[in-house]
């Protein structure tokens, strides 16, 4: 109700802060203002500005004998992104991030089920804790983790030895491709600490999907005759994929863009991240290395467009 | 018939749950083994002898020491930031709907939604561009962008659960704009704010992708790790280093937990 037809019952304070008061009251879209101002501009400046840098240096080359960087709009670094050896590089990311995502899905299946359905009261809050303790640890030290278990001396291969199975692990190290001089060495190390470092991300909007389907469902499916893989097929799979999917945002788009994983357990073959680190330090392309970056962006904005569409975002 | 209440779950759905679990738990167990290894030079396991001196050994390297001080400014300074403008973004967003709301819910997510090395080199170009010098400022800039987010997130679910009748009863009853901000509005956002507030810092605290591209010549603590597990100088430092880290990110975790834990989400992080 507006102030003038209705007297305050006790006079309003006086002074600058009351008259600032009542004017906020009055011109309620001027405090929305000042209140949006701040973050505002902290954001469009800092980091759309930098975005938009960014951008504008993906446009301009670099002179392959200088090193100098040209200031002119030109297409020609983009152009170097589709060289043989740039594409490889894209392909290799973009398959390991699926290959994660699906690996993540798959394990956190089973752990935000029992949390959705099964646990309760102090179970629930441990599942919770259970989750999120490893999201917010160190991913530092959650990688320098599995170098210690990884390595050639490591916990792995003690546990290998002591169940005599060490021939497997030969066998899969001896593996193109995947295999390698050891475990921490190796695109599947790379991928363990990729499905072990995300996983957290992919459980919690799982969990959140999950927990919005009724049991009865479940039930009236087994009521019906269906067997438990044909409920999963039927029933939970589809009420829950768009938590997956959901999920997959954050597997997909941070292994897109990660390279302290692959450089501290990998091969020597790159990825995106690790290119335009290499390209804006030790090369100092950093057209390139600007270009690189507009990939992931791509691809996550085509990512989340169909994400939109199949309603995960109402399970973030 | 309710028959969910008190059905126990298949065995296989327990293990594999339970598997799930002990995956995401045991290697950061592993580190509290290995800080007390008296091995030096390689990783082997088991540990073939205990010991605490290593303890001692980090505790008089100046190099972590220093590492540790410019973190904890860095994300003291951020985290203070990022209480200011997430708070005023989340009372905008959350108590009127105005033209461009969607945007900038997006706007405060984007920092996070993008892989950090993009966040990072665009930084670093503007930076470049600008021609900003690298210094302790270049490394709170960055901090404080992707620290918002959690503030924001935190203070948002609470907004949402703080009724405006409240609001507009303390209005009635005569007390100004200010008075209600003080006496009604912040006693019931400051424990979300104080959630967002821990895990702004534990964030900015672990945060190394956007931190190496800002952060010129210094080290913080995840930039000094990095470095060791590159070059490694001395391993058995850099595992009791990893403890510290484990045990000090622990903390302001379970806090924000306990703080936020009837219905608040504290999720909404990324790298």
């Amino acid at each position: 109700m507006p102030r003038a037809t209705a007297p305050a019952i006790l006079p309003g304070s006086g002074g600058m802060r009351g008259a600032l008061s009542d004017l906020f009251w009055r011109r309620p879209q001027l405090l929305l203002l000042l209140m949006l101002l701040p973050p505002v501009l902290w954001l469009g400046i800092v980091y759309i500005g930098s975005l938009f840098a960014l951008l504008a240096q993906s446009f301009f080359s670099i002179d392959e004998y200088s090193g100098l960087i040209n200031r002119q709009f030109t297409l020609k670094t983009y152009g170097d992104l589709l060289q043989a050896a740039n594409l490889d590089i894209i392909l290799r990311t973009v398959t390991m991030a699926a290959l994660v995502t699906l690996a993540s899905a798959i394990v956190a299946f089973p752990i935000a089920y029992y949390a959705a359905r099964y646990a309760r009261g102090r179970w629930k809050a441990l599942f919770y804790l259970g989750v999120m303790l490893p999201l917010w640890s160190s991913y530092l030290v959650k990688i320098y983790a599995w170098k210690l278990i990884l390595a050639k001396e490591g916990i792995l291969t003690w546990l290998l030895a002591k169940l005599h199975l060490l021939w497997l692990l030969d066998a899969w190290l001896s593996l193109p491709v995947v295999g390698g001089n050891s475990l921490s060495v190796s695109f599947t190390g790379t991928f363990i600490v990729f499905v072990y470092v995300w996983l957290p991300f992919m459980i919690l909007p799982v969990q959140a999907a999950l927990e919005r389907v009724p049991g009865n469902l479940v039930e009236a499916s087994s009521d019906l005759g269906a067997s438990p893989g044909q409920t999963f097929r039927n029933v939970l799979f589809p009420l829950a994929l768009p938590g997956i999917v959901a999920g997959s945002i954050f597997t997909f788009s941070l292994t897109l863009g990660d390279y302290i994983i692959p450089q501290i357990i990998g091969t020597s073959r790159l990825f995106i991240g690790q290119a335009v680190y290499s390209q804006q330090g030790t090369a100092g392309n950093i057209p390139l290395a600007a270009a690189f970056t507009v990939v992931p962006i791509v691809i996550m904005g085509f990512y989340l467009w169909g994400a939109k569409r199949m309603g995960a975002f109402d399970a973030l | 018939m309710r028959s969910d209440r008190g059905q126990s779950a298949p065995l296989s759905l327990k293990i594999a749950a339970a598997c799930g679990l002990l995956f995401l738990h045991l290697p950061i167990l592993l580190i509290f083994v290995y800080a007390f290894t008296t091995e030096e030079k390689s990783f082997v396991w088991p540990p073939p002898g205990l010991t605490t001196q290593w303890f001692a050994v980090t505790w008089n390297r100046p190099d972590v020491w220093e590492a540790l001080s410019l973190s904890v400014r860095v994300a003291a300074i951020s985290t203070a930031i990022a209480l200011i403008l997430g708070t005023l973004c989340s009372a905008a967003v959350s108590r009127t709907k105005f033209f461009g709301r969607e945007t900038i819910s997006l706007l405060v997510i984007l920092p996070i939604a993008l892989p950090g090395i993009i966040t990072g080199i665009a930084l670093r170009s503007a930076f470049s561009l600008a021609e900003i010098p690298f210094s302790f400022w270049t490394i709170v800039l960055g901090h404080a962008t992707f620290c918002v987010v959690v503030v924001y997130n935190n203070a948002v679910a609470r907004f949402r659960r703080t009724s405006g009748s409240m609001i507009e009863a303390s209005m009635d009853l005569g007390a100004d704009g200010f008075q209600t901000f003080r006496h009604v509005v912040l006693p019931n956002i400051a424990t979300a704010l104080l959630a967002g507030g821990m895990l702004a810092f534990a964030l900015s605290f672990d945060e190394v992708i956007v931190t190496t591209f800002t952060a010129g010549q210094q080290q913080t603590v995840p930039i000094w790790m990095l470095e060791e597990l590159i070059r490694p100088r001395q391993r058995p430092v850099t595992n009791v280093v990893a403890m510290v880290v484990v045990l000090v990110t622990l903390l302001p975790i379970l806090f924000a937990y306990y703080l936020t834990r009837d219905g608040d989400q504290i999720a909404g992080s990324g790298k």
